[in-house]
């Protein structure tokens, strides 16, 4: 681009109405230059993917690993992060964390988008089951997501899995509602009804005509419920309530941090930034795909 | 408007029973049997199930459901396996610290985050509506925590400023306890200020292209009274029902934030009871957030014909 620029100058300086060439650019390159924010968080999202794949390459040690000896050292050139209470190198603790934060965000938004695209197409087609699904629904809303993930993880032990499932659980209503909201509002529409009339299957009715239509609301949802899952994983961890402390977790490397983090603060700072960044990553792309899906609402948010 | 009042009431009783039954279900299939744990190691069959009885934990689930509703209703939420403290006094004892601090953040979030989201949508497009969105997009990223030790330690450890961790009950002084409350608050409301900022600007900028609007200005108003009587009055409900949506958000908050600050409220009791696996406790802190997360939302449905006389029930 900063190439062609001095070209375009070169060979028409003298006729300024002339609208220079169109930019050729692909449709996704020229978008990503309207949207900054978008280019910025698929970039630093796609570090973070790189980092949780390729842990083990990247000049990390096993995480896991005790020496006493060394430990409680400052950030320094042989160990970048420092190393914790333990002697565990911080730095790779935070590498292999990433794989589950990752796991946890995009597992927790895949699993409460199917489950609460099931719930919500069944509340808006089954009329009879609707009042009672949406009194559920409402019930579980109204416990703050955190303490339920809280009191669910109090009922098993501490694993991913568990961490996975009870975020989940907190997070399927909202997406019920909003799949029962597009499935009651697209019932009604000439489309839909000509389609009954035609003798259209139900099955088919679903698949064809509202599943695309909850996928660009559905698919900004789960962004941020990715994003949600990813931070409430850390504060589960973070007071004992999460992964358990064999698996190096950002959160787990914070709550153990946490009592030396007024003398030894780069415990703390390392998995801080980089749980920050992945999750202001994730509300970027998320923030992005609303403009691109919703241009009306794009420009109000 | 008082029919849909009651009618609004009422409508809070089947989602309080949805929350009663989740939480009871917590207990009942909670991990442990509270009989063996009575009877000791030593106890044979035969006395573990004569103990099961004598308690009652034999009886179907929703006869102990119905049972233990009636206690509740009665402001009996049982009695702390840990402890042996009825969880009601616990949580009693709790109270203030963590009802200060919400309340605390809930005022400094609203007089921060609605002046920043009028003040964007005012100046849409300029620096400062992209500034203050970076900021908000920022404060809904940053975990509670994150902004809690970077406070801290800027604030506390670095200036001095501020003391580091504590709590200072509201009878030993204002200053002081508002002094324990200020760093907690301000890390409490970062992601409730992003949330009010953002949901501000988007509801004003909705307004401002009204008619009114430019009825307003064209009569020769101050741009001041546009924005803040005009506009702001009737931007207000979408800000209200998010606000008190994002109440949720400040409940959760308050768990970690009183871990970070050392703050002895109802979060600390929360994580105490979970490393302690204190069921009933945690019953009971739930079932008390989810009430007034309940009762918050209620207040919002309530105030709507407040900002809107349109609203008519």
């Amino acid at each position: 681009m900063t190439v062609d620029v001095p070209l375009e100058v070169f060979a028409a300086p003298v006729l300024p109405e002339i609208l220079p060439p169109p930019r050729r650019r692909g449709w996704l390159g020229g978008f990503l230059l309207r949207h900054p924010g978008m280019a910025a968080g698929i970039a630093l999202l796609s570090i973070m993917l790189v980092i949780a794949v390729f842990a083990p390459l990247l000049a990390t040690v096993d995480p896991t690993a005790l020496a006493p000896v060394r430990r409680l050292r400052p950030p320094s050139a042989h160990y970048w992060f420092g190393t914790d209470m333990l002697g565990r190198d911080i730095y790779s603790r935070v590498m292999y964390g990433a794989r589950v934060s990752l796991t946890v965000g995009f597992a927790v938004a895949a699993l409460a988008s199917a489950t609460g695209t099931l719930i919500g197409l069944l509340a808006g087609f089954v009329r009879w089951s609707d009042a009672l699904i949406m009194r559920v629904m409402d019930g579980v809303m109204s416990i703050p997501p955190i303490l339920l993930a809280i009191a669910l993880m109090a009922l098993t032990r501490g694993s991913v899995q568990n961490v996975i499932i009870a975020i989940t659980i907190s997070e399927i209503p909202r997406v019920a509602r909003l799949v029962r909201g597009v499935v009651l509002s697209l019932r009604e529409q000439p489309y839909v009804e000509a389609a009954i009339a035609c003798g259209t299957r139900l099955p088919t009715i679903i698949w064809r005509h509202i599943l695309p239509n909850t996928l660009a609301p559905l698919t900004v949802q789960a962004t941020y419920i990715c994003a949600s899952a990813m931070i409430t994983e850390a504060i589960l961890s973070f007071i004992g309530a999460g992964t358990p402390p064999t698996i190096p977790s950002w959160g787990n490397i914070m709550a153990e941090g946490r009592a030396l983090w007024q003398i030894k603060p780069f415990i703390v700072f390392f998995p801080a930034v980089f749980l920050s960044l992945t999750v202001l990553a994730v509300n970027l792309v998320g923030d992005g795909l609303r403009d691109a899906l919703d241009p009306r609402l794009a420009k109000r948010l | 408007m008082l029919v849909y009042a009651l009618r609004r009431v009422l409508a809070t009783i089947p989602v309080m029973a949805v929350v009663a039954l989740f939480v009871f279900s917590l207990l009942y299939f909670a991990p442990g049997d509270p009989a063996a744990i009575i009877a000791g190691d030593q106890a044979t069959p035969e006395q573990i199930a004569h103990i099961r009885a004598s308690l009652g934990l034999d009886r179907p689930f929703l006869v102990r459901f119905g049972e233990w509703s009636w206690h509740i209703l009665h402001g009996d939420l049982g009695t702390s396996i840990f402890t042996n403290l009825p969880v009601s006094h616990m949580i009693a004892q709790r109270l203030e610290p963590t009802f200060s601090l919400m309340l605390l953040t809930l005022i400094l979030s609203l007089v921060v985050a609605i002046p920043m989201g009028v003040v964007a949508a005012w100046r849409q497009g300029s620096w400062i509506d992209r500034l203050i969105m970076v900021v908000a997009v920022f404060g809904f990223s940053t975990p509670v925590f994150v902004i809690g030790y970077l406070l801290a330690y800027v604030f506390a450890l670095q200036l001095d400023w501020l003391p580091v961790q504590g709590y200072t009950p509201i009878a030993e002084g204002f200053w002081p306890f508002l002094q324990s409350l200020i760093l907690p608050a301000v890390t409490l409301g970062g992601i409730y200020i992003a949330l009010i900022a953002r949901i501000t600007r988007a509801s004003m900028l909705e307004v401002l292209s009204q008619d009114y609007v430019r009825t307003a200005r064209a009569k020769g108003l101050g741009e001041r009274a546009v924005l803040f009587v005009h506009a702001l009055k009737n931007a207000a409900v979408p800000i209200v029902t998010v606000a008190g949506l994002g109440v949720a958000l400040l409940i959760g908050g308050a768990v970690v934030t009183e871990s970070v600050f050392a703050i002895p409220g109802l979060g600390r009791l929360t994580v105490d009871a979970i490393l302690r696996r204190d069921y009933p406790v945690i019953q009971g802190v739930v079932l008390l957030f989810s009430f007034v997360y309940v009762l918050v939302n209620l207040l919002v449905d309530l105030l709507y014909s407040l900002f809107d006389p349109r609203i008519r029930y």
